[in-house]
């Protein structure tokens, strides 16, 4: 109101209101409008871009966590499976899985006889292709373990094969079978009649995360069980070696280095070290920790270290930001009632600083968990289907890693991987949305203002 | 506090890593991925079926597995190279340098190449002149190589239907490319006259094979540097394209692709191993010697892959698409003697 009353009672030649807009107010409301406009474009297709992205592979993706079994009772002969009688593993691990193979067979036709069930054109062999090439394996498996089930008929679970899981998710129809030469519809024909009379059923799951990788012949079979555990060894690693150093190397820049030119380059060198593509620290890994320390390859320990160096950027660079946000007058405070140096920063600033050196902690962790391409060159881009055994051993044995897995998948012939693959993005973007919400609770509860 | 637990916990780590480099019990594989597959769906049946615990197999290209292979024995490098291509005179030079000397050449048998469309699309029967004619850079007309202006089949060969000119091809860091180069084009080049006629017009040899296998660089044929899925979503996206696979690819696809024929022939593991569908080639893999005795289950892996019942006819891996080599049982014995090349 004053401001209204002074402009017009000042001697102004130019005639001018707050009601009405002169040009060069319109002019720049309208630029501002303008502006508001592009930021909210901008953020319309950003969000645009996401939800594309989590439809596309969420409408691939979700099937995964369905799987389709069958439930078979096989019969399973001594004097095929044990030749000698005599019960001894060693002589019983001699029949191969190829031998098992048909019994599943025998199993089905079995099953098919004595419920009446028959699908013109359709052979004892065509209608075990419904059962996954994981089954003999399950069978031999469970036979070595208990070597007295032999000569009784046990109920077995098995895998249904990919083609008619991807029949029940859409993905495989009586057209496609046609003319699909892994699958013909009179084998989709029985699977029909087997899921009418409860043998076959589509249910969660759980294989998905627990059971390592499978070969191209059997999709459903494969699992992310391998790359969690790879995963989770590396992210182990790299939580103990970078937090710890990158801790360390903040504190002291931060708190203790003199301030001169080598400590001048040494912050130019880890910011500009934030900025290097992570593919060069896998060609660091190779030439420093494989091939120099000697590690083994495809090992979580080696990809742990290298995603190490390729995190202590990262965190260094929040942790000296969080360090920096601590008010000197807590410093000064704990200085001036005696306690050294070192007991000021331990006692009062680290605490405080806490909060954000989780957040970057946790931030960095979750960029070291998506991170492929330095894994490409150390090996761990591999089919690996035994899992590490317990840290610390594990650390050094193969294993694969969660992004790892999904590219492999992706390059695989059969479309069910295709399934897979989506699966597994949604399982390693679950992760990482745990991971930053946890960053942004733990910011939330312990961030302290001054 | 807790930063002394992390230091310790770190030192304690830095100390087992020190003592790591113990022995290594499983079998390393490396190299092409067009024998990814079936060197994984071999391990798998190998961890299954024998004690040992199952082979670690990545890929990476025939290349790059062969240079690893070669750089030298010890148990930080890897025991079997896969390659889509036989081992070169200067790989053999390089592992020779680095110590790997005795290797061990298995051929695991043939991977046929197939030109396949859309499902929906025109049917092709392709010659390689049609090829040749098709995707040169430059035609060699009445004495000068001019542009290669063809924009649809018909006008390639009367007889296909009028569909634009799409070609995917594999990119050049596959060895596949080296096959289609050799066996379709440079065989279409030769087979239609115009090899003869660049020699008869003066044009020496090696400048006439460049002028054959150059590709035009037009658009109408694009390099797939990625793997087969990514030429699939290439032809689903353009219904005019027409890519080439590996047989276990289109194999496995069978319910989107169709596949032309070659001369006349469909291209079958039986037309393959006979060799009368021509586009084909051996698959190898490359055991280091050195490393058998000593990295167990070795032997018994690459005696277990070339068995009968994995890499025969009926085994599981001609069921994936490989053309099982008429003369297995020559590379089993082969590698029960442990002979070298």
């Amino acid at each position: 109101m004053t401001d209204a009353s002074i402009a017009g009672a000042a001697p102004e030649p130019k005639k001018s209101s707050l009601l009405v807009q002169d040009a060069r107010t319109r002019k720049r409301n309208a630029a501002e409008a303008r502006f508001r406009m592009y930021g909210l474009g901008a953020v319309c297709t950003g969000i645009l871009a996401l939800v594309l992205l989590l439809a596309s592979i969420l409408s691939n993706g979700l099937s995964s966590f369905q799987q389709t079994y069958i439930t078979l009772e096989v019969a399973l002969p001594a004097d095929k499976l044990d030749k000698n009688g005599n019960r001894d593993r060693a002589e019983m691990a001699k029949v191969s899985t190829f031998g098992y193979q048909p019994l599943i067979a025998a199993a089905m036709e079995q099953k098919m006889t004595a419920r009446g069930i028959s699908v013109e054109g359709l052979s004892a062999k065509d209608a075990a292709g419904l059962v996954s090439k994981e089954a003999p394996a399950q069978l031999r498996n469970f036979v070595l373990a208990n070597p007295d089930v032999l000569d009784t008929t046990r109920t077995f679970e098995f895998l249904a094969s990919g083609r008619v899981d991807g029949y029940y998710k859409g993905r495989v129809s009586m057209e496609t079978a046609q003319l699909d030469k892994n699958i013909s519809p009179e084998q989709l024909q029985l699977a029909d009649i087997l899921l009418e009379e409860g043998t076959l059923e589509t249910r969660f799951n759980w294989r998905f995360f627990t059971a390592p990788d499978a070969s191209g012949q059997r999709p459903e079979a494969a699992g992310l069980g391998v790359a969690i555990l790879g995963s989770f060894y590396m992210m182990l690693v790299v939580l103990c070696l970078a937090l710890p150093i990158g801790v360390a190397t903040s504190i002291y820049l931060e708190e203790f280095a003199p301030k001169n030119r080598i400590t001048d380059l040494i912050e130019v060198n880890i910011s500009n070290l934030a900025a290097v593509p992570s593919i060069v620290f896998g060609i660091l890994g190779l030439a420093i920790f494989i091939n120099f320390a000697g590690l083994p390859q495809s090992a979580p320990i080696v990809g742990g270290l290298v995603l190490t160096l390729m995190t202590l950027p990262t965190i260094i660079i929040s942790t000296r930001a969080s360090l920096k946000s601590v008010p000197p007058s807590i410093r000064d405070a704990a200085l001036g009632v005696g306690a050294s140096k070192m007991q000021s920063v331990f006692h009062h600033v680290l605490p405080l600083a806490a909060p954000g050196i989780l957040t970057g902690t946790i931030i960095g962790l979750a960029q070291a968990l998506g991170e492929t391409a330095p894994l490409l060159l150390i090996g761990m881009v591999a089919f690996v289907r035994e899992y590490p055994a317990a840290p610390p051993e594990g650390f050094f044995d193969p294993a694969s890693a969660l992004p790892v897995q999904i590219y492999n998948w992706t390059q695989r012939s059969d479309p069910a991987f295709v399934e897979r693959a989506s699966g597994a993005i949604i399982v390693l973007l679950a992760f990482l949305l745990v991971m930053n919400a946890i960053a942004i609770l733990l910011r939330r509860k312990f961030e302290r203002r001054w | 506090m807790s930063f002394a637990k992390l230091a310790a916990s770190a030192a304690a780590l830095a100390v087992v890593s020190a003592s790591a480099a113990s022995a290594r019990d499983q079998v390393q594989v490396a190299g092409s991925s067009t024998v990814l597959p079936y060197a994984s769906i071999v391990a798998e049946a190998f961890g299954e079926n024998f004690d040992f615990p199952t082979p670690v197999v990545e890929s990476g290209g025939s290349s790059a597995g062969l240079k690893r292979f070669c750089e030298g024995v010890g148990e930080n490098t890897i025991d079997i190279a896969n390659a889509s291509r036989a081992i070169r005179e200067k790989e053999i030079a390089a592992c020779a340098e680095a110590g790997v000397t005795d290797i061990i050449e298995v051929r695991i048998g043939y991977d046929g190449i197939v030109f396949a469309s859309d499902i929906n699309g025109n049917s092709f029967e392709f010659t390689p002149v049609d090829w040749y004619k098709a995707l040169a850079a430059e035609h060699f007309i009445d004495g000068e190589l001019v542009a290669n202006e063809f924009t649809t089949w018909d006008q390639v060969n009367p007889a296909f239907a009028a569909q634009n000119i799409q070609a995917f091809v594999p990119g050049t860091k596959h060895g596949t490319r080296e096959v289609f180069e050799e066996k379709v084009i440079l065989q279409g080049c030769e087979d239609g006259g115009f090899f003869q006629a660049m020699l008869d017009a003066g044009v020496d040899e090696d400048t006439a094979e460049e002028k054959c296998m150059a590709l035009r660089t037009d658009g109408r044929s694009v390099d797939i540097d990625g793997d087969y899925t990514e030429t699939l979503a290439r032809i689903d996206a353009d219904k005019d394209g027409i890519g080439v696979f590996g047989l276990a690819f289109y194999e496995n696809n069978t319910d989107k692709l169709q596949v032309a024929t070659m001369n006349g022939v469909v291209p079958t593991t039986e037309a393959i191993s006979t060799g009368e569908y021509p586009v084909s080639r051996p698959l190898y893999f490359y055991i280091k010697k050195a490393h058998i005795g000593v990295i167990p289950g070795l032997q018994e892996f690459a005696e277990f892959f070339v068995a009968d019942e994995i890499a025969g006819p009926d085994g599981p891996l001609a069921a994936y698409g490989l053309v099982s080599d008429p003369e297995l049982s020559s590379t089993q014995d082969m590698v029960a003697s442990g002979q070298a090349m």
